[in-house]
């Protein structure tokens, strides 16, 4: 038999990651690798592992906790670097409030947006010249649009209109001092990619991405879950369903969906058919105006 | 049970592909009727652009606002060069580099196109083969993309005439000839209507070939990447500095064409040294033979020195190491060309200062006649002469993409201004 013909789609889309970590690794001075414990996130750290063991990997993970964080995910957050052995930075945007560097109208507004300013600060704070993250072009159109190695002036604003042409695979990782990039190893895998990954490598995730019987209401057309953030408000029903999230975000709007997959060949089979794109049908914040992660984007959102 | 069937797609290939055309051949209908039609656009980007097309005053969706682009386009009425989309089948995953059509467009094709395995030409059946078509296969066939489909779209509009088809296929395949094209498919269709683009449809039963899709989901594409010779830029040596690996020195990086077998002799250049590979490993195991584009370490029998941008090379014709070389160049920085500059050259995985020494010609891509010119501005496709710092390895570009491309690099802003493809 023919090896070549065992190649497949997800042999070829990890292959092209493993090459875009290692040339970061080789290029630029002081990388950080964004690591929320998000499924997105999960995979990454698998691709970093197939990059660079037996050695340790050539940057640290960095956390931006909200403080909107499912609980589920920070101790599964805490666990794998624990695992994995390697250093694990965290920085809050509650010490951005306290600081007074975030303002918020209210305690428990969604937390999405002002995540770039604790993410700019600890870019400073570390002097971090290129960001690895999880993003893909699948997610939305502004995305769709996005180098994989994508260019960030010293405010750490993405220009649509400026970006580097990206030809073959030959990145171009250079910054002057304070600019950098940020750099999207897994822009070509779609949600479904994700997640036959995770079947294949047998990836563990945060239980909330398995149905579970939580405490929701509707609103606004989604369902959200019942936390200190999200309470009921008058003529709102408070119903017992069972759920999975499939992104973990802002918990104040980030929305489960009905299901029943307890398991990944499951969540594949609903994913495989399901009729609505993963931001459309989990983050609330994406849906105020056509152009919002746009907008976010261009101001150093991740 | 026949759900979990449907969508075992593990095995799937991928391919990418580039759609060349412009609003006016129907390319934004053809790319959102594969979409649609393969049922890869989901209910509430229908409904955004349901929106959308009422909020215009149309009476139907418009599946080409699937395409649409950002905020910051419509507000300054311009086009950001390629947008990625992705679809996929039981038999395939597919990408698709979109490019704009109009402004920029050479730009903007070369950069879809360098990651291609195949174009899709849209000609409009009213029009036949027009000047852009022209361009669009030149532009395909010199960024070495394997496979083109050209598709003869708008049938419906010409009366689904089989006379109309052949007249083009004729006009246009002794033009492909003159490129040395050699995958062509002529596949005539209604985007718009859905015929031959992922249904038959009833309307072309002339046309006996198959239709869009499932071409792109049984073309071989195996034979793509140069198999015969063994190409390994090195990326990044591993050396894990812990007690029970003291002396590990793994060579790690992607495969660029060709394949490799433990025991293999390697050469490493520019050094010239042998050795014998000893072990691939990846992840937390190994393997008998890696093959291209596999991202692998390989560690080899003899203690040598080689570091990032060392290349291990084994079979076949050997690679040219050396400091001059000859190129196709498209220039695509607002910035012109400016000949007092050094430029840094990115080659696999090498860095190095250059300049280019000469230019023989300026290409114009809509007659293919040369023309002497001084200098290059955006868009511009030419022959030149470059001179490196230290010795690349290299080899052309029509027998290793991989191995034969290099973009270069302003030093003082970092933008990334031109692409070069090695003759």
């Amino acid at each position: 038999m023919n090896q070549r013909s065992y190649f497949t789609h997800l042999d070829a889309l990890e292959s092209e990651a493993i090459h875009i970590m290692r040339e970061v690794a080789a290029e630029c001075t002081n990388p950080v690798l964004l690591f929320s414990g998000g499924k997105d996130s999960v995979v990454l750290l698998r691709l970093a592992e197939k990059a660079f063991r037996p050695s340790r990997f050539p940057f640290p993970l960095m956390h931006i906790d909200t403080g909107h964080n499912f609980p589920e995910v920070i101790e599964f957050r805490d666990y794998r670097a624990k695992e994995l052995g390697e250093r694990l930075i965290v920085r809050s945007m509650e010490d951005s409030i306290q600081r007074g560097r975030v303002v918020l109208r209210s305690g428990n507004q969604s937390r999405n947006p002002f995540q770039s300013i604790t993410l700019l600060d600890a870019i400073e704070e570390f002097g971090f010249d290129a960001c690895i993250g999880g993003a893909r072009r699948d997610e939305e159109k502004a995305r769709a649009k996005e180098r994989i190695f994508s260019f960030r002036d010293e405010f750490g604003q993405w220009d649509p209109k400026n970006q580097r042409p990206e030809l073959w695979s030959l990145y171009n990782t250079r910054t002057h001092p304070g600019e950098n990039i940020r750099v999207f190893p897994i822009s070509n895998w779609t949600e479904l990619d994700i997640w036959e990954y995770i079947g294949r490598e047998q990836l563990e995730i945060p239980s909330i991405y398995f149905a579970h019987e939580r405490e929701v209401i509707v609103r606004d057309n989604g369902l959200l879950p019942i936390s200190y953030l999200v309470q009921p408000k008058a003529g709102e029903h408070v119903q017992n369903m069972m759920v999975r999230f499939r992104t973990v975000g802002d918990m104040s709007c980030t929305c489960p969906v009905a299901s029943h997959a307890k398991n990944v060949e499951e969540i594949i089979a609903e994913t495989a058919l399901t009729r609505i794109t993963e931001r459309g049908a989990t983050r609330m914040d994406d849906q105020t105006s056509e152009a919002s992660m746009e907008l976010r984007k261009r101001e150093g959102y991740f | 049970m026949s759900v979990v069937e449907n969508v075992g797609l593990e095995h799937a290939e991928l391919l990418r592909f580039i759609t060349a055309g412009s609003v006016d051949d129907g390319k934004s209908t053809l790319i959102g009727r594969l979409l649609h039609d393969s049922k890869s656009i989901f209910e509430d980007q229908l409904n955004a652009i349901a929106k959308t097309s009422n909020k215009r005053g149309m009476e139907k969706v418009d599946l080409s606002l699937l395409t649409d682009g950002l905020q910051a386009e419509r507000e300054q009425g311009i086009t950001i060069d390629v947008a990625y989309r992705y679809f996929t089948t039981p038999k395939r995953k597919f990408i698709i580099a979109d490019t704009p059509g109009h402004e920029q467009y050479t730009r903007n094709m070369v950069t879809g196109a360098s990651t291609a395995n195949l174009a899709i030409i849209l000609i409009d059946a009213r029009k036949g083969v027009l000047t852009q078509s022209r361009r669009h296969a030149y532009l395909a066939s010199l960024v070495g993309i394997p496979h083109l489909v050209v598709a003869i779209n708008k049938m419906d509009l010409v009366g689904y005439s089989e006379d109309v088809f052949n007249q083009i296929r004729t006009e246009f395949s002794a033009f492909l000839q003159g490129l040395g094209s050699r995958s062509v498919e002529y596949i005539p269709m209604s985007a718009l209507v859905g015929d031959m683009v992922v249904e038959r449809g009833d309307n072309l039963g002339w046309y006996s070939g198959q239709p869009l899709l499932d071409y792109l989901e049984t073309i071989d594409i195996k034979q793509d990447v140069n198999t015969h010779d063994f190409r390994f830029p090195v990326q990044w040596v591993s050396r894990p500095q812990t007690e029970a690996m003291h002396d590990f020195r793994g060579y790690m990086g992607r495969i660029e064409s060709g394949s490799v077998h433990v025991g293999d002799t390697v050469t490493v250049l520019p050094s010239g040294l042998t050795s014998r590979v000893k072990e691939i490993l990846f992840y937390n195991g190994t393997l008998e033979t890696a093959f291209a584009p596999q991202s692998v370490t390989l560690t080899i029998e003899d203690h040598l020195d080689i570091s990032r941008g060392d290349m291990l090379v084994n079979g076949g014709e050997p690679p040219r190491v050396t400091r001059e070389f000859d190129a196709m160049l498209c220039w695509l920085s607002e910035q012109s060309f400016d000949p007092g500059r050094k430029y840094i050259v990115k080659h696999t995985t090498h860095m190095i200062k250059g300049l280019i020494a000469r230019i023989d010609y300026r290409v114009d891509i809509n007659t293919m006649n040369h023309e002497v010119v001084d200098a290059l501005t955006m868009n511009d496709i030419a022959r030149i002469g470059i001179k490196v710092q230290q010795p690349l390895v290299i080899d052309a570009y029509t027998q290793n993409r991989g191995t034969g491309c290099f973009i270069l690099i302003d030093e003082v802003s970092n933008n990334t201004v031109a692409a070069g493809m090695i003759c």
